[in-house]
């Protein structure tokens, strides 16, 4: 495989299994997720509305709405088990070694407090530092992502700030206490086009320069592409396959993802028409047995609707859960 | 000119934003206008497909609402089919709504939850009076049908069904009352990428097989690149430049037009490091004097500041800067 996987994985994720019990029977809203992030990576996590990307962020953190919970699988960070930490335990690694950027930055953010409050009460949480020395940080910080004249807009409110300025404060946020992952689900999708190509460029330097790993999750392809050095795409809670952003982008093996590269528009293209997948996404009550793709898929062969397909490994350290791929494995 | 189906000239709205009464009288502050379009002109030709474009408060909704009657414009003037739309009169706007209807952004706002289906969509037919009794189901079903739906879906209630299917329940109605022309404002903007793939390509069938003309909004450029045929660039409420579709994207003339197509992420893993836009668009109460874009352009020069642009032709449209203006553009090709 490629060279990043020759260190243990930063975090690693173990057929990770979500549940929701409700009354008419339990819904699996991800079954057996596995994949890793290497130190320094950029995972894309993509997918469409409910195939449990946001989901599989939120059980990494620890933050399951109930009553969803995790009923299998495990998640390690750097070697140690954290699906089975206590609250108050989950909550020291929470923002300390894991951070978090939302959609929302409006919603992430307290109205009632300032950003210098906010950001000094997080950074001191976490790191045994004065106030004085907290501040200063923060102020280093929030020019580090792009905030003009920082010292004096510190004490700002956030509804001072624009849509895109309050993204950045909450990247800051997120990084404040030296986090080494940093999930962000759908940092961009509440900013306009111009504003996005900003706090995704400064979210990946940013990691970069401290060597934070992220976890992106969105639907939006083109960022993934742009951004993500591995790409993991989900289809109704399944990972459906996972390799190099470039493989999978450009010559996707599972049908579901070359179906949904076909369907994204492109600013370079001549097609007249796009590529469409009939039908939609089964609902969590109705996934159908076999693979979850095969009613949509236009591969499908009987043992697609018999049996559920295994993650394989392909050549270009890439894994695609499609029996198409099975008996060409066997032959290598 | 012959040839076009809607053209507005001139056309401006401004919405009142101030303070009440008292506290201006105390706080001794004028009356506030935000300009949510200012002259904007354009053309759409039949059977074309015309998108506007720009970032949140850029003027697009502001202006797809005054051209189906939604908003009455400040000043300027709306021309559909070659008549000029009147505000005022409550009959000669009635005529004119049964030929142009309008597709919005959120299917689950945008459908009566207490309404079956077969009513939400036999609304125009009814009030139009275009068809009687036992007729108007039947039309219902075919409209269905069209849409990729099938005729007993009826009798369902919206909630029944998922966001792309609601979004065709909504062209289904706008094709009921048989119109030339659909405002489609950000039709597939909240929808996922496979279901969005289905809604265009919906749409560009029923464009082929009824002669439908669009007026797209979408902030998404390339879903305008995949959908029209021209484009308009819309910034703070100002039309700065219009082109051919391909054009647009392979010779970009506006300086706000270049920064934006750079900006957007796109699959292609052309591996150019993209050109983040700088800085942000301004607040509209107070715009920039002269160019509204001259404090994020990076060719600014100094009558950007004080002298707003006027339109110069491109190849294939035109553009509102001065740096296209001609005494300019033959200096710079003698300098070159």
């Amino acid at each position: 495989m490629t060279a990043i996987s020759n260190k243990p994985p930063l975090l690693s994720v173990r057929d990770l299994v979500v549940e929701f019990p409700t009354r008419r029977g339990t819904l699996r809203a991800l079954d057996q997720v596995s994949f890793d992030i290497a130190e320094g990576e950029v995972l894309g996590m993509v997918g469409e509305s409910g195939a449990g990307k946001s989901l599989t962020g939120a059980a990494i953190i620890g933050l399951l709405e109930p009553p969803g919970r995790i009923a299998g699988g495990e998640v390690w960070l750097r070697g140690e088990r954290i699906d089975n930490l206590s609250v108050e335990k989950m909550r020291r690694i929470r923002g300390r070694r894991i951070g978090m950027v939302f959609q929302d930055p409006l919603t992430s953010l307290n109205p009632l407090y300032t950003v210098a409050e906010q950001l000094i009460e997080t950074i001191r949480t976490h790191i045994d530092v004065s106030e004085k020395e907290a501040r200063k940080r923060a102020i280093a910080l929030l020019d580090r992502v792009g905030i003009p004249a920082a010292a004096r807009r510190i004490d700002d409110y956030p509804h001072h700030f624009s849509g895109g300025m309050r993204q950045r404060v909450v990247i800051a946020l997120a990084l404040s206490a030296e986090p080494e992952l940093v999930i962000a689900d759908e940092p961009t999708t509440a900013l306009d086009v111009s504003g996005q190509a900003q706090i995704i460029d400064v979210l990946k330097d940013i990691c970069a320069e401290r060597g934070a790993s992220v976890m992106l999750i969105t639907h939006d392809m083109g960022v993934i592409a742009e951004t993500a050095d591995r790409v993991a795409v989900l289809y109704a809670g399944r990972m459906a396959e996972i390799g190099p952003v470039r493989d999978v982008v450009q010559a996707a093996e599972h049908p579901y993802t070359a179906g949904l590269m076909g369907a994204i528009p492109t600013l370079t293209q001549t097609a007249d028409r796009l590529t469409q997948i009939p039908g939609s996404m089964p609902r969590l009550n109705a996934i159908p047995q076999g693979c979850a793709f095969n009613p949509r898929c236009p591969r499908v062969f009987d043992r697609c609707r018999a049996e559920r397909p295994e993650l394989i490994a392909r050549a270009s350290g890439r894994h695609v859960a499609c029996w198409l791929y099975e008996t060409e494995t066997e032959n290598v | 000119m012959s040839d076009a189906l809607l053209s507005v000239s001139g056309l401006t709205r401004r919405f009142d934003v101030s303070k009440p009464l008292l506290n201006r009288v105390i706080e001794r502050e004028d009356r506030q206008f935000l300009t949510a379009a200012a002259d904007v002109a354009f053309e759409i030709r039949r059977g074309e497909t015309f998108a506007l474009v720009g970032e949140s408060g850029s003027g697009k909704s502001t202006i797809a609402k005054m051209i189906v009657g939604l908003l009455e414009p400040s000043e300027g003037e709306i021309r559909f089919d070659g008549k000029g739309m009147d505000f005022a009169s409550g009959s000669a706007m009635r005529a004119l709504r049964r030929r142009f209807q309008m597709i919005f952004q959120d299917p689950f706002a945008s459908l009566n939850p207490r309404w079956r289906v077969g009513d939400i969509i036999a609304e125009p037919i009814r009030t139009f009076g275009l068809l009687r009794g036992a007729a108007i189901g039947a039309e219902v079903g075919r409209l269905l049908d069209l849409v990729g739906l099938s005729a007993s879906d009826a009798e369902k209630f919206p909630h029944e069904f998922s966001g792309g299917q609601r979004q065709r329940i909504a062209i289904a109605r706008a094709l009921s009352s048989k119109p030339e022309f659909i405002v489609c404002d950000e039709p597939t903007s909240a929808l996922d990428v496979s279901v969005q793939a289905q809604i265009l390509n919906l749409m560009r069938d029923l464009q082929d097989e009824f002669g439908l003309t669009y007026l797209l909004i979408s902030h998404d450029l390339s879903v305008v690149r995949h959908m029209s045929n021209r484009i308009g660039v819309l910034y703070l409420g100002r039309l700065v430049e219009v082109a051919e579709a391909k054009r647009l994207f392979t010779e970009p003339q506006h300086p706000y037009t270049q920064m934006l197509l750079a900006a957007v992420p796109d699959l292609a893993l052309s591996g150019r490091r993209r050109t983040p836009v700088t800085g942000e668009i301004p607040n509209p109460i107070n715009p920039p004097p002269g160019c509204a874009f001259h404090p994020r352009c990076p060719h600014v020069m100094d009558h950007c500041r004080t002298d707003a642009p006027a339109s110069h032709p491109t190849a294939s449209g035109e553009a509102a800067c001065h740096l296209l203006a001609p005494s300019r553009a033959a200096a710079q090709t003698a300098q070159d």
